[in-house]
């Protein structure tokens, strides 16, 4: 089971915090300072897997990670995930993000939080894998931008047609 | 076309996030962030409506300012009514604000719930599926109970669309894993193992985790899921790359799916079925020969893709551990990967070789790579990576490597990371008691140990060295040697300093003749190190140089000097100056006889579990649900304290809590020390005590600060009112590091704790026992002793307990028995009982008789626990 899903930047600010097991709120800050203390003192090119910090469960929970650019993406799981499935997750999980932002970036997480959200939540749903194919993951937000979109110019509509009364 | 267009963002929100950004300061961020709260705040309960846009602005802000790590206190109201919007935006955020915030005891659940069953009922799919999202994400008691019947149903139904059907597999793992008990399968189970073979492979997917979870909890409910399994597994190794099209990954056929088969497949032993049996074997077979196919792709996810099914497909040859054949090919892999460029395949490599190594039809082909894993532990840069090297090399150790593996872990020890010494230091203290053959290497490793990492050698090491020493003479001459010749280091560590001063005390002896180690030099060698000494290590050298009067007569003058300095005989500690006196009266007035019997030779220790393997399995064994291994252990633990008053009652890694207590008539008092095992402080430390209305207890204030190492006491006044059953629990609150931690500790305060003993005459006694004839007087139980039937243990269990033991009134001699009286506030009870043991039949018959009812009950309850 996946405990949590943190992004967090090459200095600590948090981006995304997703946990999937009930902290309190200053638990969840500790947590995610904890891991990024782990995880941003690795050098690059050495293994993508480490025991998870004493808050999140010790030495039988692993951080698995990645670290793109500017951000680092860190799942926390239990022993029941498979390490490299796990690894190619969070880079489906970056791919489909870069596909729906165009070239993804810091910022786009920044100010679109609840999209990522959105996306996250068509893959992992209660700390499990729900979909896996990049595919499925776009047709579903696809969809969902399809209805915004379509209430918004609804609403647009309506307040258009105030004005002329 | 990009998914999200960046123009349509909300403005309101955008112009905030980079306020906050341009904020230079905390001060200046937290300004910002606490004016945007007031604002939100205020529309939120202003006149005007709110339309849905502006409510999903403020709503998106709440998120930010949560994510920055400010409590969110208010908006979960406006959250709740957006889900009972029929815009798909508002309702879609409300949800989002609901998985992020809302914990699962909030008040809101019901209302929430409320608009989750109108989504679940509502036919469309996208609501459906917020909804069931909402239910994993939250996961509460009051969401299993409201929805554990309706989620199978949607999740077996014929029409429902193939994404809800996802959702709903994972929404019913994840209230089965909170709830097991309101989440029934009985009548779904044969409807969800047929989800293995459904058309769309993301419907598969979710089935198999849903179906691996329930199968680790009744394996024989799915057993069926093993053939589906087999055969689906067996069709994705086969087919061809494109036919699975969009969950072919890299190249790969849907890897995700084969992962979670071959997971569910480890849940069973291998199939007893011949032909399944074989059709797995081929799999298996396949998945290996792939992996020595040249790649399809140079890109990093196909490998990654491709690998991730071969290590689960060598975990399930690992689990089954019947083929030979396969085991030994796994090995082979697994050799390879240990030298392959990328670190994360090294590591798996690792990790899955030490299972491997447990086999016994692969032991001897993992030992063939033992050159590779230490030069993985001299070379790797990633310390992840050098860990599972150490975890390898002590698997695999034998009689046969075993001198080679204990060298490299010593030599890697000089340069190990700190994090991981302490385990180092037990593994290597383990392999060298376990393949000594010769006891000299033995003692040779525990002192370059002690030499290399004193400061990570625990007191189990030390004491299992001398413990070793002791039991074996052969070793003895070798052992005060090696030590003699490791104290002439000018500056050694305390630890060598302790082993030293026993070994010598003991058997300095077997040195004396060589003039190089004659008894003054040694004498002089151990004084030397003396005042460079904690208190604990000066007791034991007094005690070695005691032990050396005895040993040697010879320096008696030069010792008793020592003794007799003020530093000793005035020290301000009271257990050094007591030594000082004590030693110095005995040297002095007792004869060479005497003193050779109080100084003898310890004799041998009685043989045990290594201590250091012990301390290992509680080191590896720690993380997993330590608290509830403690609990248990206590309220087994309390039957022992029936019968006594003083004791440990608790000990986790953090805390451990003693006891003493007196009793008189109906008050009692109970002094609670709490110790605080950890180098940290404890913070905010506070109890309280919760009882039944019968007891009163009333608690002394405790300090809210213990310091690392240190103990802190705590007064409990106890009243009894009336006589009670329940026993109270203390509750301990405290911060360790940041965390609360909770703890609740059953105390020992049972009914028994209020006797009087009662001696009374043989003929007094059977008048009162007839007079307390009444049936619902008379409690009586027969039951199995459970220890060795000794008279002089339970006759101190009986006097334990609280009564009074009378001789002469049973015309058995074997048969006890016992008066007392119970005070309470309000009355006394007076207490005849009669013990009946049957050792042929390893039975007891316990008859109780007192004036009340619920007294006889509660008592026999209590004293027949402990035979």
């Amino acid at each position: 089971m996946i405990k949590a899903i943190l992004i967090f930047n090459n200095h600590g600010k948090p981006r995304l915090s997703k946990f999937y097991e009930h902290y309190n709120e200053d638990t969840e800050q500790q947590i995610i300072r904890e891991t990024f203390h782990l995880v941003s003192k690795r050098d690059e090119n050495v293994c993508n897997f480490l025991e998870g910090g004493l808050l999140i469960g010790g030495s039988d929970y692993k951080l698995i990670y990645r670290h793109y650019a500017t951000l680092y993406f860190v799942f926390c799981v239990d022993s029941s995930e498979s390490e490299l499935g796990i690894l190619d997750l969070i880079q489906v999980f970056v791919e489909t993000l870069d596909k729906c932002f165009e070239n993804v970036c810091e910022l786009d997480l920044i100010f679109h939080v609840d999209k990522v959200h959105h996306i996250l939540a068509e893959m992992v749903m209660g700390g499990m894998v729900l979909e896996t194919n990049m595919n499925e993951i776009i047709t579903q937000v696809d969809a969902q931008n399809k209805m915004e979109k379509s209430e918004v110019s609804a609403s647009l509509k309506i307040c258009y047609l105030d004005q002329i009364q | 076309m990009p998914a999200v267009s960046k123009g349509d963002g909300m403005r309101g929100l955008a112009v905030f996030i980079s306020d906050i950004r341009n904020c230079k300061s905390k001060e200046a961020e937290v300004k910002r962030i606490n004016k945007e709260l007031a604002n939100i705040r205020s529309k939120f309960k202003g006149d005007k409506a709110l339309d849905g846009y502006s409510k999903k602005k403020y709503v998106c802000k709440l998120l930010f300012i949560f994510l920055l790590g400010h409590d969110i206190d208010f908006g979960h109201m406006e959250a709740v009514n957006l889900l009972s919007s029929n815009k798909y935006t508002e309702k879609q955020i409300g949800y989002l604000f609901i998985s992020v915030l809302v914990n699962s005891n909030s008040e809101l659940i019901r209302l929430i719930n409320n608009a989750i069953k109108n989504d679940l009922a509502s036919r469309n799919p996208t609501f459906m599926n917020l909804a069931l999202h909402c239910i994993a994400n939250v996961g509460s008691r009051e969401m299993a109970e409201a929805f554990a019947s309706d989620i199978p149903r949607i999740l077996v139904a014929g029409d429902t669309m193939d994404s809800v059907k996802q959702s709903a597999a994972l929404c019913l793992l994840r209230l089965n894993r909170t709830s097991p008990d309101l989440v029934p399968m009985g009548e779904w189970t044969a409807r969800v193992v047929h989800l293995l073979n459904d058309q769309h492979l993301g419907v598969v997917t979710a089935a198999t985790s849903l179906i691996t979870t329930l199968a680790q909890k009744s394996p024989d409910d799915f057993k069926t899921s093993v053939s589906l399994a087999v055969a689906r597994l067996s069709r994705i190794v086969t087919s061809a790359s494109i036919d699975l099209q969009d969950y072919t990954y890299y190249f790969v056929a849907a890897p995700w799916l084969s992962v979670k088969l071959l997971r569910l497949l480890q849940c069973y032993p291998p199939p007893e079925d011949a032909s399944l049996r074989s059709r797995l074997t081929e799999c298996l077979e396949t998945i290996l020969n792939k992996a020595q196919e040249p790649p399809k792709s140079k890109k990093v996810q196909h490998s990654n893709a491709k690998n991730a099914v071969l290590f689960e497909a060598i975990a399930l040859i690992i689990h089954h551990d019947s083929e030979p054949n396969l085991l030994v090919r796994a090995c082979n892999q697994l050799g390879q990967f240990l030298q392959h460029r990328e670190t994360n395949l090294r590591y798996l490599a690792l990790e899955s070789m030490c299972t491997l190594a447990s086999s016994e039809f692969s032991h001897e082909a993992v030992k063939t790579h033992i050159e590779t894993v230490i030069s993985a532990l001299k070379t790797e840069r990633d310390v992840s990576v050098r860990q599972r090297a150490v975890d390898l090399l002590y698997a695999m150790c034998d009689r046969s490597n075993s001198k080679q593996i204990v060298a490299e872990m010593l030599s890697y020890l000089e340069t190990a990371d700190y994090s991981i010494r302490e385990e180092i230091v037990l593994k290597v203290a383990i392999l060298a008691e376990k393949y000594a053959v010769d006891y000299t290497w033995y003692v040779d490793t525990i002192l370059n140990l002690i030499r290399i990492a004193g400061d990570y050698v625990s007191e189990e090491v030390w004491y299992r060295v001398i413990q070793i020493v002791i039991n074996r003479d052969d070793v003895q001459g070798y052992a005060a040697k090696t030590v003699f010749e490791a104290l002439q280091a000018p500056a050694c560590h305390e630890n060598l300093v302790k082993v030293g001063g026993y070994i010598l005390g003991e058997f300095g002896n077997l040195i004396a003749g060589d003039p190089r180690s004659s008894p003054l030099v040694q004498f002089n060698l151990l004084h030397s190190k003396f005042h460079l000494c904690s208190v604990p290590t000066r007791a034991l050298l007094l005690s070695a140089y005691i032990k050396f009067i005895n040993l040697f007569p010879e320096v008696k003058g030069t010792i008793q000097d020592v003794l007799r300095s003020d530093s000793q005989l005035r020290n301000a500690d009271v257990e050094l100056q007591q030594r000082a006196v004590e030693y110095l009266r005995l040297s002095c007035i007792a004869s060479t006889d005497i003193l050779a019997t109080v100084l003898e030779e310890m004799p041998p220790f009685p043989e045990r579990e290594s201590s250091i393997l012990a301390k290992l399995k509680k080191k590896k064994g720690s993380s997993k649900l330590p608290d509830m291994d403690d609990s248990r252990k206590n309220v087994n633990g309390n039957t022992e304290f029936v019968c006594k008053n003083n004791g440990v009652i608790y000990e986790n890694q953090l805390l451990q809590i003693g006891l003493k207590s007196e009793y008189r008539q109906n008050l009692g008092r109970m002094y609670v020390f709490y110790g605080n095992k950890t180098s940290t402080q404890f913070q905010s430390f506070s109890t309280s005590v919760s009882t039944a209305l019968q007891l009163n207890v009333q608690e002394k204030p405790v300090d809210p600060l213990i310091e690392a190492g240190a103990q802190v006491q705590q007064i409990l006044n106890i009243e009894c009112v009336s006589d009670f059953s329940d026993t109270p629990v203390l509750n301990i609150q405290f911060r360790y590091g940041g965390t609360l931690q909770n703890i609740a500790v059953k105390l020992p305060v049972m009914l028994n704790k209020f006797f009087q003993p009662t001696e009374m005459m043989s003929q007094d006694f059977f008048q009162r026992w007839k007079q307390l004839g009444a049936p619902q007087q008379e409690v009586q139980k027969i039951f199995k002793a459970k220890n060795q039937m000794d008279t002089d243990v339970t006759k101190a269990k009986l006097l334990g307990f609280g009564v009074a033991l009378l001789d002469g009134v049973d015309p058995n001699p074997a048969n006890f028995v016992g008066a007392g009286i119970i005070h309470t506030k309000t009355t006394q009870v007076g207490c005849l009982l009669r013990l009946e043991p049957n050792a042929q039949a390893q039975m007891y018959r316990l008859t109780l008789r007192t004036s009340k009812e619920s007294v006889s009950q509660r008592l026999c309850e209590l004293l027949s626990e402990q035979f």
